[in-house]
């Protein structure tokens, strides 16, 4: 009784439609006429097309950036910072979450802005005398992906740090004292205490992180909408594009069917792996 | 020993500001060029020689952005407290009773935690069309309650799992009904629990772009974040009107940051965890 009107929102506008998107996907389908049945034919040009496999691929480096570098800043901040507890923390928390909080549209409208040919980006490498190297980052073809990625890691850094560093708080302090007796150098007491115990932090940093880089919409859109030619496409951008620009409903459903299940086997993958290490 | 641990300390904190300063940065370098005379080119970092707030007006009245942000409080009003109950009401029961079948129920909602938007946007569209409830905020309203549902019956049934069932089974030898107990004892206990949700819920509705895109093609019904997007696209040599739109965008939830902070690192921190 309780559960019944929360059950049937969620079954109606958000189950129905995803399995909607399965049954679309097996259509070739413009929106408008009545669609033609294709089987998995969507799902075969999926793994044909140039264009489509890049957006895989395009997200797959992205997580890179979204995911692994910010794990590694965050593990190598805690491991610096977890030998004491500091005053002030409240501060940095704050000013390290910002990113998470603000639209990320307007995260993508700043560093649209820093990347651009006077931005920030620029100004900063002409000051140290790498004029060399200025260029217009988002309109790069081989810098525009790494550019976009970059964004991701300024968002995602902040919050896989905070999770390490409350994830370490929970450490009993005994511990380091009992390494540091063992005589245990800040290196070692990093691998040997502080690395096992946040082995729950890292899988949920990892989960979030990853989802966040494969399901990416907001930032590309506002930075390069895809651009320089495919450089920075990627899955949420073709659903988008496909669906509701040009026409071919079937064969975005049959991407954003890949992407779910992409997202849902990694997520399983990892909750496997941090549980069975456990 | 003591000197050495002090060099440490004051390196720690040091690498701490270098971080900082580098998220601070784009943030600053936004808000300096939102007060740059309106239509300059501007440079990266640049002071500007005097503060001028035009380019607020100008964005407000002009750009529309009173709208955009009227249009997103619309439906985070609808959102949040409709989520904040359905949300309650399901956490209530999967939490505290022993309901034939509650767990796979309860499995089923974390399933769908890991729905993103891109996988339902397409037949929505088509569908919520049919209904009329396209360019409409209701079915925006509607679906974001949906897709934060599955978080939100999570975080509230967590909350009544850890409320200690004696307090349950003392109000039931007493004679009170389940929804007597559910209102007079356990919801003013859950106050804050209520309240980091609302806000987290605020957020994502606040920050929602995709959905928005797509179920509101009419672009004089935008949200704040899909009218920025928009803009930008339209006014993108206009940099001083730009950041200062794009500071309009941020503004409130930054605000509600600002005086929730707690709440919301904490939200954040452990919503990820439970995610």
């Amino acid at each position: 009784m309780y559960v019944l009107p929360a059950f049937a929102v969620y079954f109606c506008f958000a189950v129905l439609p995803a399995l909607h998107t399965a049954y679309l996907s097996l259509f070739e389908w413009d929106g408008v006429t009545l669609g033609d049945w294709v089987g998995l034919g969507n799902y075969q040009e999926i793994f044909q097309d140039s264009i489509l496999r890049r957006s895989v691929l395009n997200a797959l480096v992205l997580v890179v950036f979204f995911s692994f570098i910010p794990i590694v800043v965050g593990l190598a901040m805690t491991g610096l910072l977890a030998r004491f507890r500091r005053p002030g923390m409240g501060a940095y928390r704050f000013l390290f979450m910002l990113p998470q909080v603000v639209p990320l549209v307007a995260v993508g409208v700043t560093w649209r802005w820093l990347y651009g040919d006077d931005g920030l980006v620029n100004q900063t490498f002409r000051a140290v005398g790498l004029d060399g190297v200025t260029r217009a980052w988002l309109g790069d073809f081989g810098a525009a992906l790494i550019a976009v990625g970059l964004v991701g890691t300024w968002v995602l850094s902040g919050l896989c740090m905070m999770l390490f560093l409350s994830g370490v708080q929970k450490v009993d302090s005994s511990l380091y004292e009992a390494a540091r007796l063992d005589g245990a150098g800040p290196v070692r007491e990093f691998v040997s205490v502080t690395l096992p115990h946040l082995r729950g932090e890292i899988a949920v940093a990892m989960t979030v992180t990853t989802v966040a880089a494969l399901a990416s919409f907001d930032i590309v859109y506002v930075t390069t909408n895809g651009g320089p030619g495919e450089q920075t496409t990627v899955p949420g951008l073709l659903v988008y594009r496909l669906a509701f620009s040009e026409g071919k409903v079937g064969l975005a459903a049959a991407l954003a069917v890949v992407l779910g299940c992409l997202i849902l086997g990694i997520v399983y993958l990892i909750n496997r792996l941090s549980r069975s290490e456990s | 020993m003591n000197t050495a641990t002090r060099q440490e300390r004051w390196s720690g904190y040091a690498l701490l500001t270098v971080m900082a300063i580098a998220v601070v940065i784009p943030f600053l370098s936004v808000f300096l060029a939102s007060l740059q005379p309106a239509g300059t080119p501007v440079v990266g970092l640049t002071w500007p020689e005097r503060w001028s707030w035009d380019n607020y007006e100008q964005a407000w009245s002009v750009a529309g952005f009173s709208d955009l942000i009227g249009h997103s409080l619309t439906i985070a009003v609808g959102v949040v407290p409709a989520s904040l109950v359905l949300a309650a009401l399901a956490g209530y029961a999967l939490g505290t009773m022993k309901l034939p079948g509650g767990n796979a129920v309860a499995a089923f909602f974390i399933a769908g935690l890991t729905i993103p938007v891109e996988l339902i946007v397409v037949p929505l569209y088509f569908d919520l069309r049919g209904l009329g409830l396209t360019n409409s905020y209701l079915g925006v309203i509607l679906v974001e309650i949906a897709l934060f549902m599955p978080f939100s019956v999570f975080w509230m049934r967590t909350h009544f799992q850890s409320t200690p069932p004696s307090l349950v089974e003392a109000a039931r030898i007493d004679g009170a009904s389940s929804a007597t107990i559910l209102l007079r004892i356990l919801l003013p206990l859950a106050r804050p629990s209520l309240m980091t949700l609302g806000l987290l819920v605020f957020m994502w509705s606040w920050n929602q772009f995709l959905l928005v895109l797509v179920l509101i093609q009419d672009t004089t019904k935008h949200t704040a974040p899909a009218g920025l997007g928009f803009f930008v696209g339209q006014n993108s040599t206009d940099i001083p009107t730009l950041a200062a739109g794009t500071i309009i965008v941020m503004l409130p939830i930054l605000i509600l940051f600002v005086i929730f902070q707690r709440s919301f690192i904490a939200g954040l921190l452990q919503g990820a965890m439970k995610g």
